[in-house]
C-alpha cells in the first residue's frame, strides 16, 4: 500500500515546527512514531500534503513527578512508560494499558502524545487519561494552553487542538494515599484495536468510601467517553459488590458502540459491563481495599 | 525528493528518495537486502522487522526518511564471523519450517535479548507477540530463543554482534 505522495519536513525545535504549521494549516499533519498516521497514510484515509515529523525535537520525551503532578512528554514512546519504574509502581493504570498497547516493535516507535492527539477512540490512552483527570498541554503561536482532559476529544477523530497547536505534554495529578487503578482490555488477538476496554481510577477516603473515581471507555462511542453516570453513582460510596454491578451496567447502557467484525453492539455493551466491574475490583484491591 | 543518510548494517548510504517510500521498500528495492520481508504490509505480522538504532521496529510502517541519521540493522548484518547465536539457535532447535518470519522474528528477538538477556518462556512469547509464524505453533522459536539466550550468557559472543 502506497501512500498519496507529500511534502516532508523534520523541524528540529517546536517553534519551527508551529511556524510551518502556521504556514500549511490544515494541510500539514504531525507525526512522531507515525503508528496511527502511517497505517491511515498508507489506506488513503489521511492525505496530508505536508507531513512534519517531529520526532526530532528534542526534549519532549520525559516521565517526572513536579509539585503536584506527574508530566509525560509527548514525545515519550510506549516502551519508555512499559519500562519505567515510576510508572509500574505508582501509575498501574498507565503500566495496564501500555503494555496492550499493539506489541513490542510498536511500541519501540509510538508515542503516548500521538496516541492521545489522534483523538481515535479505539486507542487506549484516551479512556486512561480521562480515568486520571489529566491535563493535555498545546503549544501554539501565543504559547502554551492546558486544556483538561474532558475538553479534549470533540468528536471522531476531532480533538480541541487548533490547526497551528501541538501536544506537548500530558499532565496527570499524582493519586493521594489508598489509590488504585486498572484498565481491562479485550482484544481478538495481540496489536488488536480493543473490542471494548475500561480504564478505573479511584481513591479511597479514611472511611474506606470512594473519595474520587475515574472510569474511561476505549473503542464503544465516536469520541473517547468517561462513564460519568458510573462514577457519580460510585462517588462518597462503600463499594459494594450491588454498587459496582449498577455502576457497570449504566457504563454498559451509556456507551455507543458500533457493530462490526469485533462484535454486535450487545456483545459490546455486555463486554463494557463485565470489564467495568472487573476493572473497579482491581482497582480496589490496587488501592489496599 | 528527499536526501537522506543511513547507516545500513554499519555503511553509511546517501540516497535521494521519496518522502512516500516506506523503509521495507527502501531496503529490499533501493539496496537489494531481501532477507526483510514485507507479509501483512499493516504492522500486524512483523516479517519486516529491522533494527533502528538497536530497537525493533517495522519496516513496513517507518519511512525512509524517518531513518535519516539512524542506524538500520536487517538480518544481513547480524551474522558477524559466524551465525549469531539467534541465528544458530533457530538452526538448531528448528525454530522455523518455511521461513517466511525468520528474518524479523530474529531480528525482534535480538531486541528482546539485549533488553532482558535471560527472559522466562512467557516473556519470549510476549516478547515475540508481535511477530507471527504460521508453520510451527511456536514451540521451537521459544526455545531457539532460550538456546541463544543461554549462548549469550556464556559470554563466548563478542558484545558488538549483538545489537
Amino acid at each position: 500500500m502506497i501512500p498519496q505522495a507529500f511534502h516532508y519536513e523534520a523541524p528540529t525545535n517546536l517553534e519551527g515546527a508551529i511556524a510551518l504549521l502556521q504556514k500549511y494549516g490544515s494541510d500539514a499533519k504531525i507525526m512522531s512514531g507515525g503508528h496511527s498516521l502511517i497505517p491511515m497514510m498508507k489506506l488513503r484515509l489521511a492525505t496530508p500534503e505536508h507531513v512534519i515529523d517531529i520526532s526530532g525535537i528534542q526534549g519532549l520525551e520525559y516521565i517526572q513527578e513536579e509539585g503536584g503532578t506527574l508530566k509525560i512528554g509527548a514525545l515519550t514512546k510506549e516502551v519508555a512508560l512499559e519500562e519505567s519504574s515510576l510508572i509500574l509502581e505508582k501509575y498501574p493504570l498507565i503500566a495496564d494499558a501500555t503494555k496492550m498497547i499493539a506489541d513490542p516493535s510498536v511500541r519501540n516507535l509510538a508515542t503516548v502524545g500521538g496516541n492521545l492527539a489522534h483523538g481515535d477512540s479505539a486507542n487506549d490512552h484516551p479512556a486512561v487519561m480521562l480515568a486520571l483527570r489529566a491535563t493535555v498541554v498545546a503549544a501554539g503561536p501565543n504559547g502554551d494552553r492546558e486544556i483538561p482532559i474532558d475538553d479534549f476529544f470533540l468528536g471522531f477523530f476531532t480533538t480541541a487542538l487548533e490547526a497551528d497547536e501541538i501536544l506537548t505534554e500530558i499532565r496527570i495529578p499524582i493519586p493521594p494515599a489508598q489509590s488504585g487503578g486498572a484498565y481491562l482490555k479485550m482484544e481478538r488477538k495481540v496489536g488488536d484495536y480493543a473490542t471494548a476496554a475500561a480504564a478505573v481510577q479511584l481513591s479511597l477516603d479514611a472511611a474506606g468510601k470512594c473519595a474520587q473515581i475515574g472510569i474511561g471507555l476505549t473503542n464503544v462511542s465516536a469520541a473517547p467517553m468517561r462513564a460519568t453516570r458510573s462514577e457519580d453513582l460510585l462517588r462518597g460510596q462503600v463499594l459494594t459488590e450491588e454498587l459496582i454491578q449498577e455502576a457497570a451496567k449504566m457504563a454498559a447502557q451509556d456507551c455507543d458502540p458500533n457493530p462490526d467484525l469485533r462484535g454486535s453492539i450487545a456483545y459490546k455493551r455486555s463486554i463494557v459491563k463485565t470489564y467495568t466491574a472487573r476493572a473497579i475490583h482491581k482497582a480496589l484491591e490496587r488501592a489496599g481495599a | 525528493m528527499a536526501n537522506i543518510t543511513i547507516h545500513i548494517n554499519g555503511v553509511p548510504q546517501t540516497l535521494d528518495v521519496e518522502p512516500r517510500l516506506l523503509l521495507v521498500h527502501l531496503i529490499r528495492e533501493n539496496l537489494n537486502l531481501t532477507g526483510t520481508h514485507v507479509g501483512c504490509d499493516t504492522s500486524s505480522c512483523g516479517a519486516c522487522t529491522v533494527l533502528m538504532d538497536g530497537r525493533s521496529v517495522k519496516s513496513c510502517t517507518v519511512y525512509a526518511v524517518q531513518a535519516n541519521g539512524k542506524e538500520i540493522m536487517t538480518i544481513e548484518g547480524l551474522a558477524q564471523g559466524g551465525l549469531h547465536p539467534l541465528q544458530e539457535g533457530f538452526k538448531e532447535e528448528h525454530g522455523l519450517q518455511c521461513g517466511f518470519c525468520t528474518p524479523g522474528m530474529i531480528m525482534r528477538c535480538v531486541d528482546l535479548l539485549e533488553r532482558n538477556p535471560n527472559p522466562t518462556e512467557e516473556e519470549i512469547r510476549w516478547g515475540i507477540s508481535g511477530n507471527l509464524c504460521r508453520c510451527t505453533g511456536y514451540n521451537n522459536i521459544v526455545k531457539a530463543v532460550e538456546y541463544a539466550a543461554k549462548k549469550m550468557q556464556g559470554a563466548e559472543v563478542p558484545a558488538e554482534t549483538v545489537a
